[in-house]
């Protein structure tokens, strides 16, 4: 039995329309109908954060969306967090306080810490800590990773003041 | 996953309608983090989804001094704490809201589907039945309300018809001087879940000394959520103090059916569900007291 359905929505400000079937996961949209696979899939069933997108402003775990649910709604994948100009602070601050070995969290990890400053610009260290507990990092003990956050943080906080 | 066909309903009479022509071959979705697992792994295999998300009904989120709080069904747990007077007022709701895996589960689960989907450890469950909430659940014949502390049957069973659905969840509007709250135990602080759960709500007096009412709901102890009617009995006319805390705990305690399982043994429980009394009743009227 095929159920496939188009749905139409904005990825990463690019309108976008797509064919998927039902029983597809957002993540395997992204992954295997959009090829944008710098979202991960991890555990596949809520736990890890390594899927992490941000849609309508909000971070969900895209394995636990439906890809047919995102008819008319907006998503901002980790594609979508640099701009033209070069890598996002966060980007920045995950190299300089080498804030990821393998890798596989980091795009779960990058998407899920934008959210946080989109919603709280100058989190605490605990707010950070509280806020990626969704996201499984098996290599770098988060210590490196709550570091460049806060760095990161404080380097957009003084962009927005200059 | 199985493929299935999915249906964006738009009213509540559709989705019902759908029920009730498919009946277990059709299930209901909101938030999703349940069900979707449960559809990956093959637990459920329905030829139907329906998205109800796109229903007015279940997306209301409102509070006023008369009718309390109305929690829409597809509500996700985020809007709870994001609303500033839903916070104000309803603490020990929060306290549940804000537990419930991450925050990206958080984006999308709702309370109603955590009480639909009846999970013994339900975090949302023992707060709600403190509160008196009400489900309210539609069906081919109107509407009916089920207090929340009689909803589950068994594990994963609920009181809903195969053609019923949870359009809401009302909490009752706060009376003077009364809160709630939750605890629970789990071994890592976030993305866990509960080895026990204990909800309470109690109601001061004007001089804020005697507790006029309180009830008391236990998580994880038992095939369902259990409501523990005479702990929260035992409190009324006391005045706040150690001595009518320990002898609620203690009701709270015997009333627990505990198992051993791989989160906690059933001694551990009871002593839990003892110290988390305690502990909830103490937040609550302090919150209360404040």
């Amino acid at each position: 039995m095929s159920n496939k359905t188009v749905v139409q929505a904005t990825i990463n400000g690019e309108e976008v329309e797509f064919l998927c079937e039902t029983r597809q996961s957002l993540l395997e949209v992204l992954r295997d109908v959009l090829r944008l696979t710098g979202t991960k899939e991890g555990c596949n069933n809520g736990n890890c954060g390594a899927c992490n997108v941000i849609l309508e402003g909000v971070l969900v775990n895209s394995c636990l969306v439906l890809g047919v649910e995102v008819q008319g709604k907006s998503i901002t994948t980790i594609e979508g967090i640099a701009s033209p100009q070069g890598l996002h602070p966060l980007q920045q601050k995950f190299l300089e306080h080498a804030a990821l070995q393998c890798g596989i969290c980091t795009p779960g990890v990058l998407v899920s810490a934008k959210a946080l400053l989109d919603r709280h610009p100058h989190p605490s260290e605990h707010e950070v800590r509280h806020w990626l507990a969704g996201n499984l990092c098996r290599c770098t003990g988060y210590d490196k990773i709550v570091h460049a956050i806060l760095d990161a943080a404080d380097v957009m906080s003084a962009e927005v003041t200059k | 996953m199985q493929a299935f066909e999915y249906i964006p309903a738009t009213t509540v009479n559709e989705a019902i309608a759908i029920l009730h022509q498919q009946g277990d071959q059709a299930r209901l979705i909101s938030g999703g983090t349940d069900l979707i697992v449960q559809l990956r792994e093959g637990r459920r295999k329905p030829k139907i989804v329906v998205d109800i998300k796109r229903i007015p009904e279940v997306n209301q989120l409102s509070y006023n001094l008369i009718d309390g709080l109305t929690i829409g069904a597809a509500v996700p747990c985020y809007k709870l704490y994001g609303s500033a007077v839903i916070k104000e007022t309803y603490p020990g709701l929060i306290d549940a809201a804000s537990l419930i895996g991450g925050v990206q589960i958080q984006g999308r689960a709702t309370l109603g589907g955590n009480l639909c989907n009846a999970s013994p450890a339900a975090d949302s469950i023992p707060a709600l039945i403190a509160h008196n909430a009400i489900a309210v659940v539609a069906g081919m014949n109107g509407e009916r309300h089920i207090p929340v502390q009689d909803f589950c049957t068994s594990p994963g069973r609920t009181q809903l018809e195969p053609d019923e659905m949870l359009v809401s969840i009302q909490v009752p509007a706060p009376r003077a001087h009364s809160y709630g709250a939750y605890l629970r135990f789990t071994p890592r602080n976030e993305m866990d879940i509960a080895v026990v759960g204990v909800g309470v709500w109690v109601a001061l007096d004007d001089t804020r000394v005697v507790i006029t009412a309180a009830r008391i709901a236990l998580g994880a102890v038992g095939p369902t959520p259990l409501f523990v009617n005479e702990a929260g009995a035992s409190l009324v006319g006391q005045p706040i103090g150690s001595q009518a805390i320990e002898k609620a705990a203690l009701i709270a305690q015997l009333a627990a059916k505990p198992i051993t399982d791989m989160r906690g043994s059933a001694e551990q429980r009871r002593h839990l569900v003892a110290v988390l009394t305690r502990r909830a009743l103490d937040s609550a009227i302090a919150r209360a007291s404040a």
